[in-house]
């Protein structure tokens, strides 16, 4: 974990209600795809916490979505301006699991850490298939992205205007595969959870307290004990969660 | 040079910085960030007699300069506590910590801190009788002077170590209750618990938090906190730790000048991990400020 003044780069609209921010600061501590950061805004007293989709030497890449006041605030940041960062947090994909290929599945915003995942997936010679799932077309975003790393790249809107019609999951019960990786929301994780065939790891959100370990506001039960979905999370083994 | 030593019932604490149960878990976490030897000492995680998971999420909620928890005393109970958790704080920290206690029978109580009375490390026992976040106990004993009185009496028979008890600001009057443990042999007190209260989602029109309600704290509760320090170090003549929103040294001054020995800090720690260290190096700089050579002798200054 490492907490310092991180200058925003980029702040750009990249779809409806959809943001990408360059943030330049420390990345030592991002040591795996899926980990996250913790973001303080002026006048608001709780951190956001926010997924890192990428990152290189020095910036960090996020994507996030206008939900809330939080993230509105967000979006009117301008280049130059700094921001108070936890970088480093949680525990992120464990990329040993998978082999010769594997699928990932993002929903909406959870489609994010999605994209550092595929390249290091790829990098290490997995064969990757991305199956991104949004509602309607103004909100899909990162499809050329993904193709420029190597992967096929299948996109669902549930109203047909994009891509196949319909979720991540009809296009995933078609597929053969032997593991998966998914982020987004918890009726996509129960649509998933139906029709995987094989092991796989799921990247999970929960309001938290302090996003570091220490409050206990983000517990869950697991088959192997108590996780702090922000420390020991916030991937979890598809063998572990308890539905 | 100034001076930031205070003396807690008989043990001496290098600052009056204390991180409060809850917000600090037993230590060794933030020992990775700092080393939190710095600190005058700090309230473990409030430990029950058996383990517990705590209630179900969403237990968050932000507030206007604060937050509301309602995490439910989540913890491994006192046995584990005892074999996995205190090896691996008196590897990260050499000072004795303060042991917070919860429970929900006064039997419970006596339980909980006669197996951890063993622990050389614990110099203090701080025993929570204000958790609004559990049924059947909790707050119910520290909302009854008759009831705190009573805890106070039975953990007072199973220790020799001095006994905190930590008071509930969900009260009508936290002078009856402070002076009831008092006379029943508390060694301190420690105030205040945070405030029962809520928020309510405008999009889903229900409670944020699953529970419904949870202890607000936070900058905004400090007003209230200076308060009752303030009433209750008029009316008790043994030490108070004061808490509720420090996140400044200035904070702990103030609260000091309140009334309070010593100063807890609490939700500042999971904005800002490293607050309490910072608290802590910022004191000497800010005490010259305010023509502070000796940190005790203010204690109480205000009144």
């Amino acid at each position: 974990m490492y907490q310092g003044m991180y200058e925003i780069l980029s702040n750009k609209c990249i779809a409806k209600n959809t943001y990408e921010m360059i943030l330049k600061g420390d990345t030592a501590s991002l040591t795996k795809p899926g980990q996250f950061i913790n973001i303080k805004l002026e006048g608001k007293y709780l951190r956001r916490p926010i997924s890192v989709c990428d990152y290189d030497k020095e910036t960090t890449t996020i994507i996030y979505k206008v939900v809330g006041k939080g993230t509105e605030q967000m979006a009117e940041m301008k280049n130059g301006e700094m921001l108070d960062v936890l970088s480093g947090l949680g525990n992120g994909f464990d990329i040993t699991k998978a082999d010769k290929d594997a699928v990932l599945l993002g929903g909406g915003a959870g489609i994010a850490p999605m994209f550092n995942l595929c390249r290091e997936l790829i990098n290490k010679g997995t064969d990757v298939t991305v199956i991104l799932g949004f509602n309607t077309k103004e909100e899909v975003y990162y499809e050329e992205e993904f193709k420029n790393l190597g992967a096929k790249v299948y996109i669902t809107t549930v109203d047909g205007s994009y891509g196949e019609k319909g979720f991540v999951t009809d296009v995933m019960k078609n597929l053969t595969y032997s593991y998966f990786f998914t982020c987004g929301p918890m009726p996509m994780f129960k649509a998933i959870e139906s029709v995987a065939t094989t092991s796989g790891q799921y990247s999970f959100e929960e309001r938290m307290g302090c996003g570091f370990g220490a409050c206990m506001g983000c517990s869950c039960k697991t088959k192997y004990g108590n996780k702090r979905i922000c420390k020991d999370g916030p991937v979890l083994y598809r063998e572990e969660i308890i539905w | 040079m100034v001076d930031t030593k205070v003396t807690l019932s008989g043990i001496e604490l290098s600052n009056p910085v204390i991180p409060a149960s809850g917000t600090f878990g037993y230590g060794y976490e933030f020992a990775e960030l700092y080393d939190i030897n710095c600190l005058g000492t700090f309230s473990f995680k409030g430990t029950t007699k058996d383990p517990r998971f705590g209630n179900p999420t969403p237990r968050i909620a932000e507030c206007e300069r604060g937050m509301i928890n309602a995490v439910g005393l989540q913890n491994p109970g006192v046995d584990k506590v005892i074999s996995e958790e205190l090896p691996k704080l008196k590897e990260c920290f050499h000072k004795p910590v303060m042991a917070n206690v919860s429970g929900f029978s006064v039997e419970d109580y006596a339980y909980t801190c006669e197996r951890l009375n063993g622990e050389d490390q614990i110099g203090w026992f701080e025993v929570n009788i204000s958790c609004p976040n559990v049924h059947g106990g909790g707050m119910a004993f520290g909302t009854s002077p008759e009831m705190a009185a009573l805890v106070t009496k039975e953990v007072k028979k199973v220790t020799d170590k001095p006994v905190f008890i930590k008071l509930s600001p969900n009260v009508t009057d936290i002078v009856s209750i402070a002076k009831a443990c008092e006379d029943a042999g508390a060694d301190g007190l420690s105030l205040i618990n945070t405030l029962l209260g809520m928020r309510i989602d405008l999009k889903t029109k229900k409670p944020v938090i699953h529970n419904k309600m949870g202890g607000f704290s936070g900058p905004a509760i400090k007003p209230v906190a200076l308060r009752m320090v303030y009433q209750v170090y008029e009316a008790v003549k043994i030490p108070i730790i004061g808490m509720g929103g420090i996140e400044t040294a200035e904070d702990v001054i103030e609260m000091m000048l309140a009334g309070a020995t010593a100063v807890e800090v609490g939700a500042a720690n999971l904005i800002d991990p490293f607050a309490s260290k910072t608290i802590v190096d910022n004191l000497p700089s800010v005490m010259a400020k305010y023509n502070i050579e000796k940190l005790s002798d203010i204690i109480g200054g205000a009144h």
